[in-house]
């Protein structure tokens, strides 16, 4: 019997490993500068933390990993981490709280069951949170920073996209809807589904004529929010405030020239946003997204605490990036051989690679026929003289050495030139 | 090419075997009496059928041991509700062994959105036969803290002290009136079903079979249908908060234990009315003062103890063992060997395989390099004994009963309880371990404070039944 992957999980290949390094490198290194700081929570949470009213909608928590664990007599379930903001927002009010605003940031895992198997049921994400501020410049810093990070992996296309869950909400109260009814449509706008206003009409036709082409429409610049403002500021009074809440963060993002497009009903995410809502784009594939939801902390029992944040989808940033170290293999490392029968060989052989890799090489011990396209130079360790031997393949020619400062001597000269190249793959 | 189904035993035997008898199968075997699980049709000579709890039918037709399965849309629900890719299709209603699923809770009170609001402080305990079918209820209704209870029946005793709610199959909803409780949802309307298993579907000529089912099914009186709305309160009520009132709270087991059960009771000079009860009564007065008696299954008690809801239980330890595997932590243990109702728990497989012990198993599994299948009312015991045993890749399938019927085609070992053997010898199969002996026992909670009143209270009821026990 063939031993195989579990359905729906998915391995990452070398290749692979490269580019969600960059990525996670790429945003650990823009987190830091702009003082963030790294936290990671357990795999493990019980399921109520997502299940407390507002967080989660119903459709996802259909599909979360839930189980009994070793502990479950009492019929407490625990849940494999559904979402990354959740357990962040966990995590403040269990150790932080008090300790005023935080900027945190994650890579984490998520799971979540997806029916087919093909699409990968572990998702890696990487995240931002700003916990206890709630200023349109706090908004804007998030977006600012996220797009940065794109910038940073030079990935093409990138468009942003912006709602309001305030304004959405407002919207379904004017439906003149049931509460529940208002919470189901609600949930499958959040779930994604386009169509969930189509079939809906007010019981006031004058209002239809307002409501209805304001989901539809889609504005470049704030002066499409501010004629949304002068058309309802009678007959919609309640927009109001989620309108000047959305204005002023349109007015920072444009005079820091960002570019974006408003597309109200676009509210896909989750349920916990009661502010802006951004959806980052590269061409057709969603790449990541946020929004402000100042009332989970306050809903998970922390006080009346604000709070903004982001995530970016790592499997789906990885088919776009392209690694440095993947656009060509460069020939760089150091192949060390040696006879395996002979102990001071071998012993000269692990000394010789060791002092190589601390002067920031990358060296492989040949093993036998390890010889790949990485490899520049093979090291031959020799017990009579000439003691090293020193193949480039390169610029195909054999130098003896004595020494090893010697050898090194070589490989410094003729590497020097492409020294970010060939000192190790991490600088990439 | 062969067709195999799965028939139901138990509450939709009878209207099947006649549908049966309509579409002129010659399945004669299949009757209330059946001794034998396995029968063949002598219409249809490539059709052969067997005999299960009705539970267990989706599970079997989904993981492709069966083409086609006669049960209720119920049990088909509750396997979707969890598992919503199985690999189960719902071919024809059948139209008998019609009922409905209802949510009832314990008392009046307020309204769904107070219940929501409960959910925030506290947790909403749900208990049910049908879990998932509670879970998904549950997550609907955006209850954010809350508990499932799987038991194993007898739901509608643990209201309102033991549970909020309990999901409850039943007809009319008049019927609740008598057991206090009132219904909030009806959550699901169902009745017989055809189902199939959507490889089968996709690949086998099914057309003849499926034909003479829908076409007698016709033929068959229907059941007489729910009314659409019948007294629905859509008030949820609320329970009040529970109370530590020093009160003992005892479980005693339905079922065949209760007969043994009274006569240790009798001995220890305990009296108790209406019970075994002709009427169904779950709550039977106890001559004792400060005991308070609920009759549940023996199998849901060491989750009931652990969480609280009773102070002793008269369960076997083949369950308190159960519970306990799955639940290393839990705050349960056995007080009292009643020495009654002696079983051992075994592991059995079937005749024709070549082997004598668990070390021979284990070697024709590794042979095989099968996937290898155990089937058992007890998941837990038969989980750790296939992983203490490196059976490999194994999979445990749960059952509700007559496990027998599963080996040789449907499971490859058994994890049983048995008396004497008759049964196991009877269906071909034989004992090659005996896992551990199991008795009656009683068993109640770690957490009662030592030479607090309910410590010394429970410790004269163990000493009165000690001493019956060792007069016996």
């Amino acid at each position: 019997m063939r031993v195989q992957r579990c359905k729906g999980a998915r391995d990452l290949s070398p290749d692979e490993m490269a580019r969600f390094r960059l990525i996670e490198e790429t945003f650990r290194e823009r987190c830091l500068r702009w003082g963030y700081q790294e936290v990671r929570t357990p795999t493990i949470e019980y399921l109520h933390l997502f299940t407390s009213a507002g967080t989660l909608t119903p459709s996802m928590l259909g599909r979360v990993y839930s189980f009994l664990d070793w502990d479950g007599w009492s019929g407490e379930r625990v849940v494999l981490r559904p979402d990354g903001t959740i357990p962040i927002a966990r995590l403040y009010i269990d150790t932080m709280a008090g300790e005023g605003p935080a900027r945190l940031f994650y890579v984490t895992n998520t799971f979540i069951f997806e029916e087919t198997g093909k699409k990968t049921r572990e998702r890696w994400q990487c995240g931002t949170e700003l916990i206890g501020v709630n200023t349109p410049a706090s908004d804007a810093e998030l977006i600012v920073l996220a797009l940065e990070i794109l910038n940073n992996l030079e990935l093409k296309n990138v468009t942003l996209r912006l709602s309001h869950a305030g304004l959405i909400k407002a919207l379904l109260g004017r439906l003149g809807l049931s509460p529940e009814e208002q919470a189901r449509v609600f949930d499958r706008i959040l779930d994604g589904d386009a169509r969930a206003l189509a079939g809906l009409r007010t019981d006031k036709p004058e209002l239809d004529s307002v409501l209805f082409p304001l989901l539809s429409l889609k504005g470049r610049s704030s002066g499409f929010l501010k004629n949304l403002r002068a058309i309802s500021a009678r007959s919609l009074p309640e927009f109001k405030p989620h309108l000047k809440s959305f204005i002023d963060v349109v007015s920072i993002l444009e005079n820091l020239g960002c570019k974006y497009q408003i597309d109200i009903a676009s509210g896909a995410g989750f349920e916990y946003y009661t502010g802006i809502i951004f959806q980052l784009y590269s061409g057709r594939e969603k790449i990541g997204g946020g929004g402000r939801y100042d009332d989970l902390i306050p809903a998970m029992g922390g006080g009346d605490i604000p709070a903004s944040g982001f995530a970016l989808y790592i499997d789906r940033l990885m088919s776009l990036v392209e690694p440095e170290t993947l656009k060509e293999p460069v020939r760089q490392s150091v192949l060390v051989r040696f006879k395996d029968k002979d102990n001071e060989e071998m012993k000269e052989a692990f000394g010789v690679a060791r002092s190589l890799r601390d002067a920031g090489y990358t060296v492989e011990l040949d093993l036998g026929n390890m010889e790949t396209a990485n490899v520049r130079w093979v090291l031959d360790i020799r017990n009579k003289a000439p003691k090293y031997v020193l193949r480039d393949k390169v610029e195909p020619r054999v130098i003896e050495a004595k020494t090893l400062d010697e050898v090194l001597a070589i490989i410094e000269e003729k590497s020097g030139y492409q020294d970010s190249l060939t000192k190790g793959t991490s600088s990439g | 090419m062969d067709i195999k189904i799965a028939l139901p035993k138990g509450r939709l035997l009878g209207k099947t075997a006649s549908l049966l008898q309509l579409a002129d199968w010659g399945m004669d075997g299949y009757h209330e009496k059946a001794r034998l699980y396995h029968l063949k049709s002598t219409a249809y000579p490539n059709l052969s059928a067997k005999m299960f709890h009705e539970r267990d039918i989706p599970i079997q037709v989904a993981i492709g041991n069966y083409d086609l399965g006669i049960c209720g849309r119920d049990w088909v629900e509750e396997l979707l509700a969890k598992y919503p890719s199985s690999a189960v299709i719902k071919v024809a209603d059948l139209g008998y062994g019609a009922g409905s699923l209802y949510m009832l809770a314990g008392l009046a009170g307020t309204g769904m959105s107070d219940l929501r609001r409960k959910a925030g402080r506290s947790t909403v305990r749900i208990v049910s036969e049908y879990a998932n079918l509670a879970e998904s209820f549950a997550l609907k209704e955006r209850l954010s803290r809350f508990s499932i209870f799987p038991v194993w029946g007898g739901a509608e005793a643990y209201p309102p002290e033991h549970a909020e709610l309990a999901l409850i199959s039943g007809g009319a909803g008049t019927e609740f009136l008598n057991t206090g409780m009132v219904p909030v949802e009806r959550v699901l309307d169902f009745s017989a079903y055809l189902i199939a298993n959507r490889d089968s579907w996709g690949s086998k000529d099914l057309n003849k079979v499926v034909a003479s089912i829908c076409e007698s099914c016709e033929q068959l009186p229907a059941d007489e249908r729910v009314p659409k709305e019948p007294g629905m309160r859509p008030e949820i009520p609320l329970t009040p908060e529970r109370t530590e009132d020093g009160l003992i709270r005892l479980a005693l087991p339905d079922g065949h234990q209760q007969e043994p059960m009274l006569e240790i009771l009798n001995k220890a000079g305990i009296d108790i009315e209406d019970y075994p009860s002709p009427t169904g009564n779950r709550r039977p007065a106890i001559g004792m003062e400060g005991v308070a008696v609920k009759v549940i299954r023996p199998q849901d008690m060491p989750l009931q103890v652990a969480n609280g809801n009773f102070d002793l239980a008269i369960t076997g330890r083949d369950w308190l063992t159960d519970h306990r595997y799955q639940f290393p932590s839990s705050p349960v243990k056995e007080l009292l060997d009643l020495k009654s109702g002696r079983v051992r728990v075994v592991a059995v497989i079937s005749q024709k395989l070549p082997v004598d012990d668990v070390a021979d198993l284990r070697a024709f599994i590794g042979e095989k390099a099968m996937l290898f299948r155990v089937a058992s009312e007890y998941v837990n015991i038969a989980d750790r004994y296939a992983r203490d045993n490196h059976f490999g890749r194994y999979r445990v399938i749960p059952t509700w009963g007559a496990t027998e019927a599963f080996l040789p085609d449907d499971a490859d070992l058994l994890i049983e309880n048995t008396e004497t053997g008759r049964t196991i010898a009877r269906h071909h199969l034989k004992i090659i371990d005996t896992l551990f002996e199991s008795t009656a026992c009683i068993i109640g909670s770690t957490r009662i404070r030592p030479g607090s009143a309910k410590d010394k209270k429970t410790r004269f009821i163990i000493e009165a039944l000690r001493a019956a026990v060792e007069g016996m």
